[in-house]
């Protein structure tokens, strides 16, 4: 709660204008059944048409003061709630965004999205009706017994009980129907994720005759969802329904009781109809109250998530400072690294070491899972090597500054992605400094010119959601484009170039050796064809370097070289042909 | 179908009446409930007049007859309980009822629409439809309609038992009335813009934080995290404001009713209280106008309400509509194919996804049973869509193609599809155990044969290293399979049921290749006698079959086996070059 106080401070003055000004709405409301009580009891007893007149205007007034109070206080209250909501989803955002990605990880992407949308609006509402009930709502069913006890303390009794009554019930049904709705969220989700399942798998289900499967396991889905829905309107069926007879019961009740006191001559006859109007105050101010409840509960759940966020560590790397200049010898040399994940057990890489000269090639290649990757992500410093160091022109990875680094190591990543915007903007991706120039130089290199061309609008096209547009291998092309419009020293892609047919992607790695400032290149790939002209090949094999030197030599020497190499060239092929 | 054409609001209407035929006698049953609530609900203020008439001053109290009314009311107010709960109820059954069996509805004609329909659509789109639409149009259109139907009832038995009390009063109120339909209307519309241009400003958001959040780590290689935040502080500033207009808007609407309300209420004390001195009303006639007037403005607001709800429900029920009634592939049962040889034959096939870009035109070719068939050629060439008219997710515009003779229009789909086995290039498993994706095209395999599948396909091993083997809960994209080990999975699904032909596109491409070697053999059993169609980037698959297929722009340029097509020295011999020799 510390936690919300910090971003309420900023609305002070909103947060405690708002309930006040409510309250003050809620006393003019409380005083109408009086004037009521003595517009009867005093200006038709007496016949005083002057006094039933002023008293009129005096309700009047109050409608008018009501207003302008609960016009006020609702500002305040929109304002204090948008406002500080708006500031807390831009503070997560801009923590989100400076997240390692071990951090990242550990809390998920889809967590991460779900506090900075639904979380937040949950706050967001949950502040807003907080100011604007959580006085205005007791005082009300508060307000309306006292006034009770003012005009008659024995009829209090039955405003208690009646109270009491609601206040059971509403909780009661609250709270059993509580559980089910969010089930029944939970099971909406999955009937959400069914249908985009089926979406996505049509080809897949049409193909194997799956229809009738899909449709009674989808079915089955939807009966699940409609028996909780059914479980639940059971019960909040029931909720108008009482309350309304409760608070009716009670005003019969009063009328009763009441005309006991007016036979005694205890109360006047106006005094009753104010007791009746004040039973029927209630009723409404605690429906609200009860909802209410339930809103700040998870407004509360969601504080208490999206305050985990902010709060915990964001960024574990660690940073040193070498005074020491860059120096020009090697491009990149890992010594001796080793690197587990976090929370896994097991090292993904174990003793890197090699070195890579400036302007050098170097060619990574291991089957699946044999840490290929794990290595590139290292070199920028995504995350902190366990053991063992990563130096980048003779200096250790980590006392670079995060986008000196970027600007360096050019990467294409394997799970590639282009954002919403033009081709030119994906391909400046927020770097100013990149000309028109570069950016032609760039998509020449990454073979995507005829992807440009194809486009009615060049770079100007619009690239859609999930780019659906472009074709697998069109979007891989514009990522290294876009690496490449930076022009780093360090290239590295990594398995970038799988959904390129073979032709395209030699001339891409052509193109690259050709590029002007000669940057050094990681290539890392499954096809052997990718990598065999490189200066130097690392050959991967669960999580270590098993081979490392050129194609012939390793093609000579390296079992496991040779066995990824004959897999994708055949032998007699390749003695035919050379 | 071509684009949404924009169905009129009467038709749609239409067309939900015709959907709520089914439930004619709950409704009307609800209706029923509906006006005796109301009924009921307005007896109330009557009779707590009437009792207050009793009490005529001390001592002069007339208990007999202010039992009786107690009793009266009493009776009213149970009956007010009972109906209303009776209506709750229905209207819950059909609410849900209704969405379930449109949800079902949408969902079936989902899995028979044409594939076309699926590519060509956004994905969120219709899950949003399925999902949230059916719940707002069912919702929207029963609280809707029930809000209009009781709040129009409630005005005009208000206006009857007001007049039935003292016609002058209820003048004063209906003259009132124009100033709650005015102030009604005018915060609606407003708030109605309001919230247009908050979602706006909140979709926009979203997608942006969402797109930034999922790519971090690319957004993070390129030090992108600052001009986001910047983007993101932009929109997140705009949306702050017209949500601020928004809510503050729409919350005036509780206390301008308040309002109005209460200058009813004075309207209605002073006229009545003047009234009441020279007699013209009782003192208990005043409180049951007091009774109405405090709750005479709620239905004129929940039906300005009612307006929006309506539209949108209707709107959501269209979007619903279009896919329900969405038409479904046509299936022509003239012919059935049996066992089959696989002899296939493409005659003079013509295809293209939209008409004005031709793409595939005049392909003729001759498969013959059992043959290989490689379809090489450069992305976006025209190999996948081969498949797509092979297993008729998509119809050829011209031409046909036969299987043993026979067209393939002319037997139902089912029929074709089962008689092929498919393993594509992008893996889709179901959310389920692994044992349900494999036994997803075959659910009466035995234990045994699954784990013989799994074994062959070389996927045996990494499952049984799974934290619950072969019952391990996957998920479509938790990353707990990498790419390879699902194309593993899938090939494990498709050897459980093997077919006599066979699809394969890139079944392979996310496999490493000593791991492919080693499936090889089982692919080579796999294809032994089968009739196959190979889209693969790998030679060794390529070189071995019988026929290899250049494709580009949609035209089969080169065809031939490995040899020929080396020695022809064209498209397919320079390709060849580029790709898996080292020449220079």
């Amino acid at each position: 709660m510390k936690f919300l106080g910090k971003y309420l401070k900023d609305y002070k003055k909103e947060s405690i204008f708002a309930p006040l000004f409510k309250m003050l709405e809620a006393i003019f409301e409380l005083l109408v059944p009086l004037v009521m009580a003595s517009i009867i009891d005093v200006g038709i007893a007496n016949r005083d048409r002057d006094y039933v007149i002023h008293m009129c205007l005096l309700l009047t007034l109050f409608a008018i003061l009501g207003l302008a109070f609960a016009i006020t206080a609702q500002y305040f209250a929109a304002k204090a709630a948008i406002y500080t909501a708006s500031k807390m989803r831009a503070d997560l955002f801009h923590r989100i965004m400076d997240m390692s990605a071990a951090s990242h990880g550990s809390v998920g992407t889809s967590a991460l999205t779900t506090r900075i949308t639904s979380d937040i609006n949950q706050i967001q509402s949950g502040i807003n009706m907080f100011l604007r009930l959580f006085l205005r709502s007791p005082f009300i069913v508060f307000g309306a017994m006292i006034m009770a006890l003012i005009v008659d303390v024995k009829s209090t009794l039955i405003f208690v009980i009646v109270i009491a009554l609601l206040g059971l019930v509403v909780y009661g049904i609250t709270k059993s129907t509580l559980p089910i709705f969010s089930r029944i969220q939970k099971k909406m989700e999955r009937v959400f994720l069914a249908v985009g399942e089926n979406l996505e798998g049509a080809r897949v289900i049409r193909a194997f005759g799956n229809q009738d499967q899909q449709k009674q396991a989808f079915g089955t889905q939807t009966e699940d969802l409609y028996a909780d829905q059914m479980r639940a309107g059971k019960v909040s069926a029931l909720l108008n329904p009482i309350t309304y007879v409760i608070v009716n019961l009670g005003v019969v009740a009063v009328i009763w009781f009441g005309s006991t006191q007016v036979d005694m001559g205890i109360l006047a006859k106006g005094q009753v109809v104010a007791l009746v109007n004040y039973m029927s105050q209630i009723l409404v101010e605690l429906i609200k109250l009860a909802n209410l409840i339930v809103v700040l509960m998870r407004a509360y759940a969601s504080v208490t998530r999206v305050e985990q966020i902010m709060e915990m560590p964001y960024d574990e790397r660690t940073y040193v400072t070498e005074t020491q200049k860059a120096s020009e010898a090697d491009a990149v040399s890992y010594e001796q690294v080793s690197f587990a994940y976090p929370q896994a057990g097991e090292m993904a890489i174990r003793d890197i070491d090699f070195k890579v000269p400036d302007h050098g090639t170097v060619g990574i290649i291991g089957g699946t899972g044999s840490g290929k990757s794990t290595v590139l992500h290292l070199l920028n410093h995504m995350y902190d090597a366990s053991k063992g160091k990563v130096l980048i022109y003779g200096k250790d990875v980590r006392s670079y500054k995060e986008n000196e680094l970027t600007k360096i190591v050019g990467l294409v990543p394997q799970r590639g992605v282009l954002f919403h915007g033009s081709i030119r903007d994906n391909i400046r991706f927020g770097r100013e400094d990149i000309t028109d120039d570069m950016i032609a130089t760039a998509v020449h290199a990454a073979q995507a010119d005829n992807v440009i061309e194809s486009k009615e609008h060049g770079l100007d096209e619009e690239i859609l959601q999930d780019a659906r547009n472009l074709s697998g291998g069109q979007r891989q092309r514009l990522m290294i484009a876009r690496a490449l419009a930076g022009q780093p020293k360090i290239l590295v892609l990594d398995d970038s170039a799988s959904a390129l047919d073979v032709a395209t992607d030699a001339a891409l790695r052509k193109a690259i050796r050709g590029l002007p400032w000669h940057p050094t290149t990681f290539i890392v790939s499954q096809r052997a064809s990718s990598v065999m002209e490189a200066d130097q090949i690392l050959v991967m094999e669960d999580g270590c370097i098993v081979g490392k030197g050129k194609h012939e030599d390793l093609l000579r020497d390296n079992a496991i070289y040779q066995e990824i190499y004959y897999s994708q060239f055949p032998k007699d092929e390749k003695e035919q042909n050379s | 179908m071509s684009t949404k054409n924009e169905i009129k609001q009467s038709q749609v209407i239409k067309r939900v009446l015709v959907e709520l035929k089914t439930y004619r006698l709950q409704i009307v049953l609800s209706l029923i409930c509906a006006v005796l609530t109301v009924i009921f609900t307005l007896l109330v203020p009557v009779l707590t007049g009437k009792a207050v008439d009793c009490m005529i001053g001390s001592g002069q109290i007339q208990w007999d007859g202010l039992y009786q009314i107690l009793e009266k009311m009493a009776l009213a107010i149970v009956g007010t309980c009972f109906f209303q709960w009776l209506m709750n109820r229905i209207n819950n059954y059909i609410t849900y009822d209704i969405t379930k069996n449109m949800r079902q509805k949408a969902f079936e004609k989902m899995l028979v629409m044409p594939i076309k329909n699926i590519d060509s659509h956004s994905h969120g789109d219709y899950m949003s439809r399925i999902a949230t639409d059916a719940d707002v149009f069912s919702d929207g259109l029963l609280m809707g309609f029930t809000q209009l139907f009781t709040g129009v009832l409630t005005i005009l038995g208000t206006i009857f038992f007001m007049v039935r009390v003292s016609l002058p009063i209820a003048l004063v109120v209906i003259a009132l009335t124009p100033v709650s339909l005015l102030v009604a209307k005018f915060v609606a519309s407003r708030t109605y813009a309001m919230f247009q241009l908050q979602a706006k400003h909140r979709g926009e958001q979203t997608a942006y934080a969402d797109e930034m959040i999922e790519n971090q780590s690319v957004v993070s290689a390129f030090s992108y995290n600052e001009k986001a935040k910047e983007e993101f502080d932009v929109l997140n500033d705009r949306l702050a404001d017209s949500s601020f207009k928004a809510t503050f808007y729409s919350s005036i609407t509780n206390p301008t009713t308040r309002f109005v309300n209460s200058l009813i209420y004075s309207g209605v004390g002073v006229a009545g209280a003047i009234l009441a001195i020279f007699g013209g009303i009782t003192v208990g006639g005043l409180t049951s106008f007091l009774g109405y007037a405090s709750q005479y403005a709620k239905p004129f607001n929940e039906i300005s309400g009612v307006v929006t709800e309506l539209q949108n429900a209707i709107a959501c029920a269209a979007r619903i509509f279009e896919i329900i009634d969405a038409p479904a592939v046509e299936e022509s049962r003239e012919n059935h194919l049996s066992d089959v040889e696989g002899k296939i034959v493409f005659e003079d096939v013509a295809f293209s996804y939209d008409p004005s870009k031709p793409l595939i035109e005049h392909l003729n070719l001759t498969v013959e049973p059992g043959q290989r068939i490689a379809i090489v050629g450069p992305t976006g060439s025209g190999k996948t869509t081969l498949i797509n008219l092979l297993m008729r997710f998509y119809d050829t515009t011209h031409g046909k193609i036969t299987i043993d003779g026979v067209d393939i229009r002319s037997i139902s789909r089912a029929n074709l599809r089962e008689k092929f086995g498919m393993v594509l290039q992008e893996t889709w498993l179901k959310e389920g155990t692994i044992r349900e994706n494999l036994l997803f095209a075959n659910p009466d395999a035995t234990e045994e044969e699954m784990v013989q599948a799994a074994r062959t396909s070389h996927a045996h091993e990494f499952i049984k290293r799974l934290p619950n083997g072969y019952d391990t809960y996957i998920k479509g994209d938790d990353g707990s399979l990498s790419q390879g080990e699902k194309q593993l999975l899938c090939i494990a699904r498709l050897m459980l049921a093997l077919p006599p032909m066979l699809i394969l596109d890139e079944a392979t491409s996310s496999i490493d290749t000593r791991t492919e070697m080693k499936i090889q053999e089982a692919f080579q059993t796999m294809m032994e006698g089968r009739t196959t169609f190979v889209v693969a980037h790998r030679l060794s698959t390529i070189r071995e079959a019988d026929v290899i297929l250049y494709m580009q722009d949609g035209k089969v340029l080169e065809q031939g086996n490995h040899q020929e097509l080396l020695e022809k020295n064209g498209y397919y011999a320079k390709l060849y070059r580029s790709q898996f020799v080292c020449g220079k």
